[in-house]
């Protein structure tokens, strides 16, 4: 019922009106906090000193990575069985968002990777798995805009979305199927996290930084995704207005 | 305060990943807002001819 009731987008552009305010506001508080306590209140780590910090903004960028790419496929999924609406723009809207995240999760591993590693990158399952993903936004994005009618196009690209969904689960469990230099989880798995609280805080704080923003963005996009599709809408109708007096007047004639 | 950017010998790769959040969060913000404002104009100087369609309706 709830979603229903969104699906007419003024009640929906009213409900994202308050929202945003208070999700802009807790990104940036959250953000100043994870920063303060990742860079300057936390210890170093005894094996990884101070590289230990890339944590901090490489987990909670690679988190969003995968729940983006979840969230755009089930909004995906939901605008193409129900044919709602403003599930399809959500979906459209949080591609960016997610390729974002996903860029960064690989620039921030390849940065922490060179020190730690003793190289930028490995075509192991979990690098090459985030790496495809990062291809499958782009593949989604590029689907979108490639047919004349958006409405075929948001179908192709859905299809794409659903399809690639497969790669989500591969890439969290990548590190337990096959031999790869990245660690384990050590944070989501059995028996709880498996990190000291002085650093389990920013990480917490950082990642809910950026569910915080994705939420912020994601509403700023949907809400001119929406215009966009009241500007298509009008200038479709000023299009076909003077051709319909035109069919008229030869009709008449 | 030297100490602090230094990070403990690895600043050249702690501060350029960073620098790379910021920069993309931010961007993507910025393009964000962007399309709203233009979008949002669009619809302003589009709105009057409505009103035209609907006045012949």
């Amino acid at each position: 019922m709830f979603f229903h009731r969104l699906a007419n987008p003024t009640r929906f552009l009213k409900l994202a009106a308050v929202i945003q305010p208070w999700a802009a506001g807790a990104t940036l508080v959250l953000m100043v906090a994870g920063l303060y306590f990742g860079l300057i209140a936390s210890p170093a780590d005894y094996q990884q000193s101070d590289t230990v910090r890339m944590m901090y903004v490489h987990v909670p960028a690679a988190w969003m990575a995968m729940f983006c790419y979840t969230a755009m496929a089930v909004s995906a999924a939901i605008g193409l069985i129900w044919k709602h609406p403003l599930a399809d723009l959500a979906a459209r809207s949080t591609a960016p968002i997610g390729a974002g995240f996903t860029f960064l999760a690989l620039l921030t591993g390849s940065l922490w990777g060179k020190p730690m590693w003793g190289t930028w990158w490995v075509w192991d399952a979990r690098l090459t798995s985030v790496l495809i993903l990062f291809f499958l936004y782009l593949g989604y994005m590029a689907l979108q805009d490639a047919f004349d009618d958006p409405a075929r196009g948001t179908k192709a690209s859905s299809i794409l979305a659903l399809v690639g969904l497969v790669n989500v689960p591969i890439i969290k469990f990548s590190v337990d199927w096959w031999n790869t230099l990245h660690q384990p989880a050590s944070v989501v798995k059995m028996g709880g996290p498996a990190i000291h609280p002085s650093m389990l805080v920013p990480l917490i704080l950082m990642a809910l930084a950026f569910k915080a923003y994705y939420i912020w963005v994601l509403l700023i996009r949907i809400r001119a995704e929406v215009n966009a599709g009241k500007i298509r809408a009008l200038r479709l109708r000023q299009a076909q207005g003077p051709s319909q007096h035109m069919n008229e007047e030869t009709a008449n004639g | 305060m030297a100490e602090f950017f230094e990070m403990g010998g690895y600043g050249a790769f702690i501060w350029p990943a960073y620098g790379a959040v910021a920069l993309v969060l931010a961007g993507l913000w910025v393009t964000s807002r962007r399309f709203v404002v233009s979008t949002e104009a669009d619809l302003a100087t589009l709105t009057p001819h409505r009103d035209d369609i609907k006045d012949e309706a």
